[in-house]
């Protein structure tokens, strides 16, 4: 959770690249309350803990709070549009494709299609190898957002005890 | 009651109880000057942006209070940088004010327009960017609010000039609402009773104190830790000034330079207690290797530090003073005095090595011996504001603080050229100190400029240059890291005695040791600032010296002169 003021997302890079943590992808956008951004950041910790990523955003002014919910129950969702080679003679296989994956198609033009795609990385992944022998003429994807599981939520302004992470999962009254 | 933002400037800097300011003005930041000749406020013309950046640190450190720098956009907030990156590393609550040009030109490479919220991003606690007078109130108390809270910092306060020129209402805000911010100064019951428990059954402890124990003016609280519970002290560089060099529980400087013993305690110890330091890479050493059988007790208020090159068996994040007060009522004494035995061993090997008691000849002035003669000659009653490089290791080496944060040097950074500017905000904060500046011959010439402002400002600075003739530390690193392949060292200057003159200040030239004690006497009778240029010998080494990727223990040592080592296998 950040403050929506400019510059911030800035500062959050610029905190990566000095510490040399590797993104692996990172989304901004709009939050329940229009003070507040969020941000949803997949970091490679192979190499660098994600306790040290987190105290150091912590570190962040504008920071309002952090959590790290690799281990967490969340729910989990990237999207994708994929613009796939569609001729009329190989459309029908691919419509079952974007059904089995509970797809969409959201363009269709004379020799191609896009499909929106919604999932776990995993679905969209599979989606994506079935779709390459068709011939994928470009996709973009969103990278991962989070949200945890339940009624628990976040409160930004609530601080622990210790200072060392800001985010609690308060349960609704 | 409407106010133009220049004014806002000025009457928030007299509510936040600034009395002085280290500036340069210029085009984009010409409103502020324009209003400062309404307010009672000392601003000090500096020569050049970085001094300001430096004078204002220097400030910092010695009151503990925001120190306050300006300067125009562009060139003049590019010159700050130096000083701010300094300001950074060490924690030092510093606020810099810079001109920006108009909102509307803002990113359109106008003249002397540069992204200096950019530049200066990594370098800064945080930084603003007003477009908008009625912005500037909050953004300023914030600004205060946060670089003299949590772990101080500089702040960066960058003012388009047409905010600076409107004009709206003033309120000045009286509380602060920073919802990711809030620094936390009390440990956490727990982890208290785990580090007292940990204290109460370590037989070979040692204590870390760093910068944090200054920070946080927790002198007496770890006088008493260390004191209660009978524990020995060692210091980083800038936690020298902690706890008086003459207590028998101070090991004093660990590290790169430190003490030999200091060194080998750490090393056997089998618990650290580090309070507000960082295990920077010069006080560890090669990490591998570092105190390999000790459990460690991490205290720093920045959450970050805990872990992060140390692993902590209790991280404490919270305010040295108050994370101590804490901790102490549940310290008992114990005895050690193994520990204690062991320590003084190796403490009696480093007497030996010291090249004061070697011997030398008559005529050859060394640096150690002018650092210690003026600290025998000014009694250790001086505020030293150091430079970087050799001359800062012989400093905390061989002066001995006993006065509370008595020394103040550029530790993180190392930034030559710090001690005559620092020493010149050290002064104003301190008036009614002596305050000496040491300072090699390179560092020196990186600071010639502020004679002129030591001058206009009629401030009586003692400056000791230790002139080698040459860049010391760096052909020392050549002399025994790059096979003495000396590259680029050898550094002329200008007739310093001369050069004091030229600029009204009165200057001597000392080589023979027999003159040093009455060049010292002679600077501290003069009512004003005297300049100091001591001859040494060039070729000498800052010893011990754990080379990079070493561990601690693998100091290199001075070596022992022959007449020594031949004494030695005769018994």
């Amino acid at each position: 959770m950040v403050e929506n003021k400019p510059g911030v997302l800035n500062r959050v890079a610029s905190l990566f690249r000095r510490r040399s943590f590797n993104i692996e992808s990172l989304t901004v956008g709009h939050t329940e309350s229009p003070d507040v951004s969020r941000m949803t950041i997949v970091v490679d910790t192979s190499k660098t803990s994600a306790a040290l990523v987190e105290k150091n955003l912590n570190k962040l002014i504008n920071v309002i709070a952090v959590q790290d919910v690799t281990h967490a129950p969340i729910v989990v969702r990237d999207l994708a549009l994929i613009k796939v080679r569609a001729p009329a003679e190989r459309r029908a296989e691919i419509m079952q494709l974007v059904d089995i994956f509970r797809a969409k198609i959201v363009d269709v033009y004379a020799e191609s299609v896009i499909v929106e795609v919604t999932g776990p990385e995993a679905k969209i992944d599979s989606m994506v190898d079935l779709l390459h022998p068709f011939g994928i003429i470009e996709m973009v994807r969103t990278g991962r957002v989070a949200m945890v599981r339940g009624s628990g939520y976040r409160a930004p302004y609530v601080l622990s005890d210790n200072g060392s992470n800001g985010l609690m999962v308060n349960p609704i009254p | 009651m409407r106010r133009t933002g220049a004014q806002m400037v000025w009457e928030i800097l007299r509510r936040e109880g600034v009395q002085i300011v280290f500036g340069y003005p210029g085009g984009a930041i010409l409103p502020v000057y324009d209003a400062l000749v309404d307010y009672p406020i000392h601003h000090v013309l500096v020569r050049h942006e970085e001094n300001a950046a430096l004078a204002a640190d220097g400030y910092a450190r010695a009151t503990g209070k925001v120190g306050v720098c300006m300067a125009t956009s562009g060139p003049g907030a590019m010159n700050l940088v130096t000083g701010l990156a300094c300001a950074m590393l060490d924690s030092s609550p510093v606020v810099a004010i810079t001109g920006q040009v108009a909102s509307h030109l803002v990113g359109s490479d106008a003249f002397q327009e540069v992204d200096v919220t950019g530049v200066t991003l990594p370098i800064t606690k945080h930084n603003y960017l007003v477009n908008r007078v009625e912005e500037l109130p909050r953004v300023m108390k914030e600004a205060f609010y946060i670089a003299r809270s949590g772990r101080p910092g500089p702040v960066l306060i960058d003012i388009c000039k047409d905010a600076q020129m409107a004009s709206t209402g003033f309120e000045y805000p009286e509380s602060i609402e920073l919802p990711g911010y809030r620094p936390v100064l009390r440990g956490p019951k727990e982890q208290i009773r785990q580090a007292a428990a940990y204290i109460n059954a370590a037989e070979r402890p040692v204590i870390l104190a760093g910068h944090g124990i200054i920070l946080s003016g927790a002198n007496d609280e770890l006088r008493e830790l260390a004191e209660r519970g009978n524990i020995p002290v060692s210091t980083t560089l800038l936690g020298i000034g902690g706890l008086p060099e003459s207590h028998p529980l101070n090991l004093r400087m660990m590290g790169m330079h430190g003490q030999a013993y200091a060194n080998m305690a750490i090393q056997e110890a089998d618990l650290l207690i580090a309070l507000g330091m960082r295990f920077d890479d010069r006080v560890t050493g090669n990490l591998k290797a570092y105190a390999p059988r000790a459990e460690v007790i991490h205290v720093d208020i920045d959450p970050a530090e805990i872990g992060k090159n140390v692993r902590a068996d209790v991280g404490i994040v919270g305010d040295a003073k108050h994370v101590l007060r804490q901790i102490l009522p549940f310290i008992e004494h114990r005895y050690r005095s193994a520990w204690f035995a062991q320590i003084e061993r190796w403490r009696g090997d480093a007497g030996a090595r010291d090249i004061l008691n070697q011997g030398f000849p008559k005529d050859m002035l060394l640096a150690p011996y002018v650092i210690h003669e003026i600290w025998r000659g000014t009694g250790g009653d001086i505020t030293v504001v150091s430079d970087v490089g050799q001359n800062q290791m012989w400093e905390a080496q061989y002066f001995q603080h006993d006065r509370q944060n008595q020394l103040i040097t550029s530790g993180g950074l190392g930034t030559m050229g710090f001690a005559v500017p620092a020493a010149i905000g050290t002064k104003f904060g301190r008036p009614d100190d002596e305050v000496w500046a040491v300072v090699g011959d390179g560092g020196f010439q990186m600071s010639i400029p502020e004679l002129a402002t030591v001058v206009q400002e009629k401030l009586p600075l003692k400056i000791a240059v230790i002139n080698n003739g040459c860049l010391g530390m760096v052909r020392q690193w050549q002399e025994l890291l790059h096979d003495r392949r000396y590259s680029e060292i050898r550094i002329a200057g200008p007739n310093l005695v001369k050069l004091a003159d030229a600029y009204g200040i009165q200057g001597q030239r000392v080589r023979r040791p027999d003159d040093v004690a009455e060049a010292i006497r002679a600077a501290r009778q003069c009512p004003g600032p005297v300049l100091t240029e001591f001859v040494v010998e060039p070729e000498v080494n800052v010893f011990p010296m754990v080379q990079p990727g070493k561990g601690l223990h693998e100091m290199l040592r001075r070596p022992m002169p022959s007449r020594i080592m031949a004494m030695a296998e005769k018994v």
